[in-house]
């Protein structure tokens, strides 16, 4: 078993709970244990812009620190939002001495940083460290059939510094639903935003851009929706089943995490924590040939 | 560094004010000493009660220091000065009536969110809690987590009066441990079984037997009690 140091991020202890489980149990079965770093403060949620506080860079580089300290040289993220956050406060700091050294001054207690750490995503780990056939090789119920609309959102390709892929076409996900057997459909809004935290006070601006990006996909004859981000996700399940009441003629399109849809492919179902979804991912991955329908 | 009547002294500055006292004596003494008379801002004197806080700087050093009156002892060119009690606000709720769930603290202290994880309160922490670690747990709603690494908090309010979010970490904590107590701490089976028996009478006759000594008898029933190796 490999041992890579993983960052969770609030989300995925609470309401995106069913993303760090499956990932657990699909890592597992790939060989890697995701080792949580011991102590972890929030990522930061959103980069800040302002390019004077460095105070709102503090919490993402001692994050970083904590991981140095425990003798690791890569981060590995799940969350796509901390994803970009680290990355873009790792990239400043890196690019930035001064500002380093003003930050290593403030934090005071612990050894400085001199950005020994390198944030990965997942997604990366799958394709560039494992590679697509591995992933193909832990397969146990191949998704036949079933059309997955990989939804990117803004946080995994933007800005292209920092980005895991091309921003403007970006593959990574089309080619993990490929290597879990499953169909990618091409559709519009694949790197539309989704409103993110307007949904906390201009849930309208939510609503119209779930059913944009729902109704996008299930034009293009998605079963569901995959994504990396417990924003989007909240968004465009949660905001959808509010949508439902208000549009009735709307079509509803699961939307899962792409580490559910792998847990789903290599059989590991019972971690899937599809109970906390608003709508139900089921009847998306209801086909003869896949373990769901076998239950 | 001095000697005043044989014994080695101190320089301390008080709110500002020089005073020479006796080496070796605690903050809390050494104000004494200097003509100081505690009527808040003091409790059990032995580290526990938190009603001492202290903030100081040394010469020469540009660090802010805090820490308790009671457990600290002088350092030459000690500038300090007491911060018996913190403004910070806390929430009224009825314990009974609370709906428990993973958003609780961040129910009652939204201000929670304003965390830039920045560790002021860790540094502050005169009890050496991990105070932005349990901040960070409660965001993520883990509230047996804050309960237990805040189990130590003595309540001296010195993270809330350093926080630039001006979170009042103590309160929070402080909610995070009665409900953990009260709503998700496995209960003790032992205990339960106790209070049955003491409900049904069990242990009356002892107790009556106790309370009715003279104070002569329960003197030297004291005073030849069992006590465990």
């Amino acid at each position: 078993m490999r041992e890579i140091a993983y960052y969770p991020g609030c989300s995925l202890k609470d309401t995106a709970k069913g993303f760090e489980d499956s990932a657990i149990s699909v890592s597992k079965d790939l060989g890697i244990e995701l080792k949580e770093l011991p102590r972890w403060n929030c990522c930061g949620t959103v980069y800040s812009l302002t390019d004077d506080n460095l105070m709102k860079q503090v919490g993402p580089i001692r994050n970083l620190v904590r991981a140095r300290d425990q003798g690791y040289d890569s981060l590995y993220t799940l969350c796509s939002m901390c994803d970009n956050t680290l990355k873009r406060s790792n990239r400043l700091v890196k690019k930035d001495e001064d500002k380093l050294s003003k930050i290593n001054n403030f934090m005071d207690q612990e050894e400085d940083y001199e950005g020994e750490i390198e944030v990965k995503h997942y997604l990366e780990l799958l394709r560039d460290e494992l590679g697509w056939q591995e992933i193909k090789a832990k397969v146990k119920e191949p998704l036949e059939g079933i059309k997955v609309a990989p939804y990117y959102g803004c946080m995994l390709t933007r800005p292209k510094e920092i980005g895991l892929d091309d921003p403007h076409k970006p593959s990574i996900l089309d080619e993990l639903i490929t290597s879990l057997g499953g169909i990618p459909v091409d559709f519009p809004y694949e790197s539309e935003c989704c409103g993110s935290y307007n949904t906390v006070d201009k849930k309208e601006v939510v609503l119209g851009k779930t059913q944009t990006i729902t109704g996008g996909a299930n034009k293009a004859g998605a079963d569901l929706i995959i994504t990396a981000c417990p924003l989007c996700h909240f968004n465009l399940d949660s905001r959808q089943a509010e949508l439902l009441e208000v549009a009735p003629s709307h079509h509803p399109v699961p939307v899962i995490y792409f580490t559910q849809l792998m847990a789903v492919a290599f059989g590991d179902i019972d971690v899937s924590g599809f109970e906390k979804h608003a709508i139900d991912p089921e009847p998306g991955l209801n086909l003869d040939n896949t373990v769901v329908s076998k239950r | 560094m001095s000697e005043e009547n044989g014994s080695e002294t101190v320089e301390i500055f008080i709110m500002g004010k020089k005073y020479e006292v006796p080496k070796g004596l605690t903050i809390m003494k050494a104000m004494e000493y200097s003509g100081y008379q505690y009527i808040r801002g003091v409790g059990c004197r032995g580290g526990f009660c938190g009603a001492c806080a202290t903030i100081y700087r040394l010469e020469g050093d540009y660090k802010l220091h805090t820490d308790l009156a009671c457990q600290t002892t002088v350092q030459d060119g000690m500038y300090l000065t007491q911060l018996p009690f913190t403004p910070a606000g806390r929430e009224n709720y009825d314990l009974e009536e609370l709906e428990v769930s993973n958003n609780s603290l961040l129910d009652l202290y939204p201000e929670l969110a304003r965390c830039v994880s920045c560790n002021t309160c860790t540094k502050t922490c005169p009890q050496d809690l991990e105070v932005m670690d349990f901040v960070n747990e409660a965001i993520r709603g883990n509230i047996k987590e804050v309960a237990e690494l805040s189990f130590d908090c003595i309540q001296c309010g010195l993270c809330a009066a350093r926080c630039p979010a001006e979170i009042p970490h103590h309160h929070v904590a402080q909610l995070a441990r009665r409900i953990y107590g009260k709503y998700q701490a496995p209960d003790s089976e032992h205990l339960e079984k106790r209070v049955e028996e003491i409900d049904a009478g069990q242990f009356d006759e002892e107790l009556d037997e106790l309370v009715n000594l003279s104070k002569e008898d329960l003197k030297e029933r004291y005073e030849n009690r069992e006590i465990e190796a």
